[in-house]
């Protein structure tokens, strides 16, 4: 109970610092918000470095800039001016949410399949074939696997739409590619972690009192062996939904992965501002979780 | 027009890739192709262009007068011009608008195009704060009168492009920035704004109150933000999208040979920018040299492939105007430039240099055939480097490069939208060259009231540009490449890629 409450009051300082890192970082790279191939009149520059407070001294914007954040409103983007940085996160975030959070299921249920009937049949010609394709889809880019998976299922095959988002049939392909990478990574680990398992003393001794396999697998081997997937978990959880740039961008999907980096190389101040935090306490409070839910599988660590 | 009236029977729906999520539907505000394809058809300027030649016809404005000395124009406005709310659309909709575009804080790049207006600079600077200086006055309900400073052949012009749009400025008083919402829009086009979601979907439905809405055919737009152009290209495949303004390059090959692929001359440049405050670019000789030692055609047919012309010239011809020569591909002519300029065997050593790029595979392919042929062709060391696109916009205005990738896209149909940005103090010159007599001549070419003489002056400055002192190196014109499905009718070819929806319509789907 204490960890969980000294893990707790890390988080606001943790996304402190990293809100005070991004402000500076983001305003040191080269170029400015406003820059464009069309230059800008000086006299419009300067009533738009007014109107986003660009014309104050550096230590009096980081000031504002805090303040928005603890209100949690940094007002409009730089980029898209009429929309504010609230209204971008309110409008893109729960498509990438759904599509996270199916991705992350799918890469669970393929993964631990995958990785418990490989190492149950460990070296057999099934387990080669189990762990080939993983390294297949560890080493296979977004940009390669989603149109490929377009051109089969939606151009020969005709089952699924193309891109879009709004209908359910159409997070399928998305859902799909944004996983594999995490399915090949957890059906390594639980491989691994069941192998490991099922080497151990206490497997033996359930297996000497006549128990069945299916019941020492599935009650006793089961929970240690995805040890090693859960303390994944929280990573990939992060890496799912802040990783799906590529995705969102093949599928036309309307997510926060695209705004957060597009606003980075936009030099959109507000909104890098705005996706950062949100990003970053997502990342924070996924790691927080996973490592509290060791505590949950393995009583070794519960102290 | 259609020949029967068999379009009657389908849907009526036209969906299109408009390559990117569209910045603002702010006419006064926006600057790039995604938005300016949704404004024309949104909006309508006192004039709007003809879909197939381009020249402008009347819009909001019946007919117009202009004075003797070609500076006065009185536009003389429909009154059945409506605002799709159904209320009147009024010459003092016009002054308010264009008060609004004139002012900083809307934050227009595009405010400049009004100051052909008597006054419009100053009040824009600041240096007059009384907006009834400026030459725009509403003399009736429906009569507006506009004083130029100077003559201005393409007036007209302009006054279909969207700065020149009128907006109800109450509205945007009203409603802040949400006031182009699809609930507050109030427009005065062909379409109105039905839907807007961002990275989805912009609808467009047919605006019953627009004057001409008799003509309009097509009941309803889809414009698609798909920046991946594989995936448009699919749906296009699958039928799903009739018209792609872009094609995906990696599959040009085979795109090419589609029946629907269309490939059209687009009014927009490919040049290089030579960094004329930098050794060994403060010499014209070496510049010169180096224009001399490209090689176009082996870039236009060899990489590129869809057509491009290969040039050696800025402006493309337009209006009337004849481009010059140009220094075509010379390479003995080059090697005794660069002599002549103190380089060569027995001679100092030409320092290395290095063309920059910003990220993309079609600017690096191009950046590395062009370095071939100068190493080539003169024996000097040449390198390519990629920065990401703000940091090339930074390094290019502040100077920090020797030679950059540049291209510059006409917004008018008027020779000075091209040969304006190297004057001197223009901010889109970023080249640190400046030549009293090319100034000079620019501010000729505006007061001058003849058109032929005009464009004999026009001709002298790109003869300075790309002939004599060479601050730029054009390598090849644009084209326009995208595919339209067979049913899509009303859709005219033009140098300038504008398509209003108000032309198209669909036959039997």
């Amino acid at each position: 109970m204490l960890t969980l409450l000294k893990r707790l009051l890390y988080v606001p300082v943790v996304i402190l610092l990293l809100v005070t890192a991004t402000f500076f970082l983001i305003r040191l790279a080269p170029g400015g918000p406003f820059s464009a191939e069309r230059d800008l009149p000086e006299e419009v520059e300067k009533a738009l470095n007014a109107k986003f407070r660009l014309d104050q001294p550096m230590l009096v914007q980081y000031g504002a800039m805090l303040k928005d954040a603890v209100r949690g409103d940094f007002g409009p983007s730089m980029k898209h001016r009429e929309r504010t940085v609230r209204q971008i996160i309110a409008q893109h975030l729960p498509p990438s949410m759904i599509l996270g959070a199916l991705a992350i299921i799918l890469a669970l249920w393929i993964g631990i399949t995958v990785g418990t009937v490989s190492a149950l049949k460990a070296n057999s010609a099934l387990d080669y074939f189990g762990m080939g394709v993983t390294v297949l889809g560890i080493s296979l880019p977004a940009f390669v696997f989603g149109p490929l998976l377009q051109l089969l299922f939606a151009m020969r095959l005709d089952w699924l739409p193309v891109a879009g988002y709004g209908a359910p049939l159409q997070l399928v392909l998305p859902a799909l590619t944004l996983s594999l990478p995490f399915a090949a990574r957890f059906a390594r680990l639980m491989r691994a972690g069941m192998l490991e398992v099922l080497s151990e003393d206490f497997i033996r001794t359930a297996r000497s009192k006549g128990l069945s396999e299916r019941i020492v697998v599935l009650r006793h081997a089961f929970r240690g062996a995805l040890i090693p997937v859960v303390s994944f978990l929280g990573p990939a959880i992060a890496a799912i939904t802040t990783g799906s740039l590529v995705v969102e961008k093949i599928f036309n999907i309307p997510g926060l992965g695209r705004e957060f980096v597009e606003s980075a190389l936009n030099r959109d101040y507000t909104l890098v501002m705005g996706t950062t935090i949100v990003y970053g306490s997502f990342i924070v409070i996924c790691n927080m979780l996973s490592d509290l839910s060791y505590a949950l599988l393995d009583p070794r660590v519960r102290r | 027009m259609p020949e029967s009236d068999s379009w009657k029977s389908t849907k009526q729906h036209l969906i299109f890739n408009n390559n990117t999520e569209p910045e603002t539907l702010d006419v006064h505000m926006m600057t790039g192709s995604p938005e300016l394809r949704l404004a024309i058809s949104l909006f309508e300027g006192l004039t709007s262009l003809d879909p197939g030649n381009l020249i402008p016809r009347p819009g909001v404005a019946e007919d117009w007068k202009i004075s003797d000395d070609r500076t006065v124009y009185t536009f003389r406005l429909r009154e059945n011009a409506l605002w799709s709310d159904g209320s009147g659309l009024t010459a003092s909709d016009f002054v308010k608008s264009w008060e609004r575009a004139l002012s900083p804080a809307t934050g227009g790049a595009y405010a400049n195009l009004l100051f052909c207006i008597r006054g419009a600079e100053a009040y824009f600077k600041g240096q007059e704060t009384d907006f009834t200086t400026v030459g725009v006055r509403a003399v009736g309900t429906h009569e507006l009168e506009v004083s130029l400073k100077s003559p201005c052949s393409y007036f007209l012009e302009l006054t279909a492009f969207p700065t020149f749009y009128p907006v109800r400025v109450d509205m945007v008083e009203k409603h802040g920035v949400k006031w182009m919402q699809p609930e507050q829009l109030v427009v005065n086009g062909a379409f109105k704004l039905s839907e807007w979601a961002p990275r989805q979907h912009v609808i467009l439905v047919k605006n019953e109150h627009y004057w001409d809405a008799d003509f309009v055919k097509l009941k309803k737009a889809t414009a698609l933000p798909l920046d991946d152009l594989n995936t448009a290209y699919q749906l296009f495949l699958k039928k799903e999208v009739h018209w792609l303004t872009g094609i995906p390059q990696a599959r040009v090959e085979e795109i090419r040979r589609h029946p629907d692929y269309f490939v059209t001359p687009f009014f927009g440049t490919y040049f290089y920018r030579f960094n004329t405050t930098r050794k060994p670019f403060t010499d014209s000789r070496v510049r010169r040299a180096l224009c001399l030692a490209t090689d176009r055609r082996e870039i236009t047919h060899h990489i590129l492939k869809s057509g491009q012309l290969p040039i050696s010239t800025l402006c493309p011809p337009i209006s009337g105007y004849e481009p010059v020569g140009g220094l075509t591909y010379d390479r003995d002519a080059a090697r005794k430039l660069l002599a002549d300029a103190g380089y060569g065997e027995g001679k100092l050593r030409f320092p290395p240099i290095e063309i920059l790029y910003n990220t993309s595979e079609a600017h690096k392919t191009i950046a590395e055939a062009i370095a071939q042929q100068w190493k080539r062709n003169l024996g000097i060391t040449v390198s390519a480097r990629n920065v990401e696109w703000k940091i090339f916009l930074n390094d290019t205005k502040d100077l920090l490069y020797q030679v950059c990738r540049s291209s510059w896209i006409g917004d008018y149909g008027d020779p000075s939208t091209f040969f304006e940005i190297f004057t001197g103090d223009d901010g889109n010159n970023r080249t640190g060259w400046a030549n009293a007599k090319y100034d000079e001549l620019a501010d000729l070419a505006a007061k001058e009231p003849v058109q032929a003489k005009r464009l004999e002056i026009f001709a002298m400055m790109e003869r300075i540009l790309v002939e004599e002192d060479c601050p730029i190196m054009p390598i090849y014109r644009y084209v326009n490449e995208g595919m339209l499905a067979e049913n899509v009718y009303g859709w005219y070819e033009n140098i300038r890629d504008v398509h209003s929806l108000k032309y198209i319509w669909l036959e039997g789907e």
